[in-house]
């Protein structure tokens, strides 16, 4: 099979695999609005995103700018109600400078609901031929970022899927690519072996700091990381759920550790830390799965591989979402939903090895345009809270 | 319920995998149903109630106190003694770290 296909190339210079219209509603009093723009374009690359709140978030503004100039997204529509604290001028400049067609409706100066509503659609129906206009080049594998979350963990999560996502990001990696894995809170217990991979001391201790702060976060919060299904599913700890999710890694050198929002300046592995800094202070640190989605896709994630065990059925705004199945009896309930079948080694009918080609093999083909179950299926989840980060100092940028 | 002190791999069922030789806890490659006889270190031990796929069961017994292994790694450690072939969850051990968190609330460390 040939590592390269055709990619969406924009005026930044950075490649895409989807070419998606976003219409993003830049607080919660414009989300229907937004999602009434959205509903008769269910056929096309139309994906409705946004932010709720109302009160500032510099963490919110930058992930929106982020996801809105993503290399998979084509073009941009803001809907804003008009007296929310969104920066919507900002991130218009943003989208504009990076070479997109992008509109701001306020829908207090639009006249309402229902003009906003018909000016969007004229503004999508009008801007849809332009994106199919966009340049293609060709688009290597080491050109791609690639994102792994779990979510519905159970315990076959560790034994199947995970360990055949972290083969293919080692075969990722050999080819070059930039891979990103998260998720501290689900990496307690595995702080010190993961130090032992970075490619610094100074970087292992970082690792393991940020393991630490996300331990003390979750303390305060009571509980671990851990949903009642992941019991129900075998997991009984988070030191147990923690080693499963950590295979997701696979064996190479750990490059770096990003925040939500930095895109690696390079091919190779990095940790994202989505943990907030300082005091306790907006609760969770992701509400749920599709947070963490969304945070990978701000840090240029093309794609995102999703391991489950009890059946997660989500997918994601922007990047396709391939959903590598662990438990063999989830996969015969779900397998509409799912892309891969790992669970088959757990019954002994497929090797790691054979899944994680299978797997590699997908991941091409989905890069080249094939849709995974999760878009065949419509999903285009995105979800964006509040939280809080110092900025990653500038000697981490350059590693 | 048997016991046994020397677990061997060669030994032990296909329904189970233990995934590395110091663990003290095997998983079920599928659900086995509660009265199932299944083999442990080549001993016959009566499984007390069902172990749904992934789910773990002792290899050994587990002393109040003492580690669970798994991935040859400490995943918590047993809140009360467990026999030979018992369900190991979250009834009988606990995080060294953080409570865990099911539909009737934290566990308890």
């Amino acid at each position: 099979m040939t590592h390269s296909w055709q990619g969406f190339v924009r005026a930044d210079g950075r490649k895409g695999i989807r070419n998606v219209l976003v219409v993003a509603y830049l607080v919660e009093c414009a989300h229907h609005v937004a999602r009434q723009i959205v509903a008769p374009f269910a056929h096309a690359d139309v994906h409705l995103i946004g932010f709720p709140g109302c009160y500032p978030s510099a963490y919110a503004e930058r992930i929106m700018q982020r996801v809105a100039t993503h290399p998979n997204v084509g073009a941009v529509l803001l809907v804003s109600l008009g007296c929310e604290s969104f920066d919507r001028a900002g991130l218009a400049r943003a989208v504009a400078s990076s070479g997109r067609p992008t509109a701001t409706l306020v829908i207090q100066q639009e006249g309402g609901t229902a003009a906003t509503i018909d000016a969007g659609r004229r503004w999508v129906e009008q801007t849809l031929p332009q994106l199919h206009c966009c340049p293609r080049a060709e688009m290597r594998i080491d050109e791609l970022v690639v994102g792994t979350i779990c979510g519905g963990s159970d315990a076959t999560s560790g034994l199947t899927a995970n360990p055949v996502c972290g083969r293919v990001f080692d075969m990722l990696v050999e080819h070059g690519a930039t891979c990103i894995f998260e998720e501290t809170g689900e990496l307690i217990g595995c702080e010190q072996h993961m130090a032992s991979r970075a490619v610094t001391p100074e970087l292992g201790k970082r690792l393991i700091a940020a393991v630490e702060k996300a331990a003390r976060y979750y303390s305060v919060l009571g509980h671990a990381s851990f949903a009642p299904g992941n019991a129900e599913g075998g997991l009984s700890t988070i030191e147990e759920k923690s080693f499963g999710a950590y295979c997701k890694s696979g064996r190479s050198p750990i490059r770096g550790l990003i925040k939500p929002g930095d895109v690696p300046p390079r091919g190779g592995l990095y940790l994202l830390d989505v943990v907030p800094d300082g005091e306790v202070r907006f609760g969770f640190p992701n509400i749920a799965d599709n947070a963490e989605t969304v945070e990978l896709i701000a840090c240029g994630c093309h794609v995102i591989l999703f391991t489950t065990g009890r059946g997660s059925v989500v997918g994601s705004a922007i990047s396709p979402v391939i959903k590598v199945c662990a438990n063999p009896e989830t996969y015969r309930r779900l397998s509409a939903d799912m892309d891969i079948n790992a669970g088959r080694i757990l019954e002994g009918q497929a090797t790691q090895e054979q899944i994680a080609q299978e797997l590699f093999d997908l991941l091409l083909a989905v890069a080249a345009g094939r849709p995974t179950a999760s878009e065949r299926l419509g999903h285009q989840e995105f979800l964006l809270g509040y939280k809080f980060f110092e900025p990653t100092p500038p000697a981490c940028k350059k590693m | 319920m048997n016991q046994t002190q020397q677990p061997s791999a060669e030994l032990t069922d296909p329904r189970l995998l233990q995934l590395a030789p110091e663990d003290n806890v095997a998983v079920a490659r599928r659900t086995i149903a509660a009265g199932e006889q299944i083999l442990i270190a080549g001993r016959m031990v009566r499984v007390p109630v069902e172990i749904p796929v992934g789910h773990k069961l002792a290899v050994r017994p587990i002393a109040a106190g003492q580690k669970v292994i798994k991935y040859g790694a400490p995943i918590g450690s047993a809140t009360r003694d467990i026999a030979c072939g018992e369900h190991v969850h979250t009834h009988n051990i606990a995080s060294d770290y953080l409570p865990a968190y099911t539909q009737r609330g934290p566990i308890a460390l």
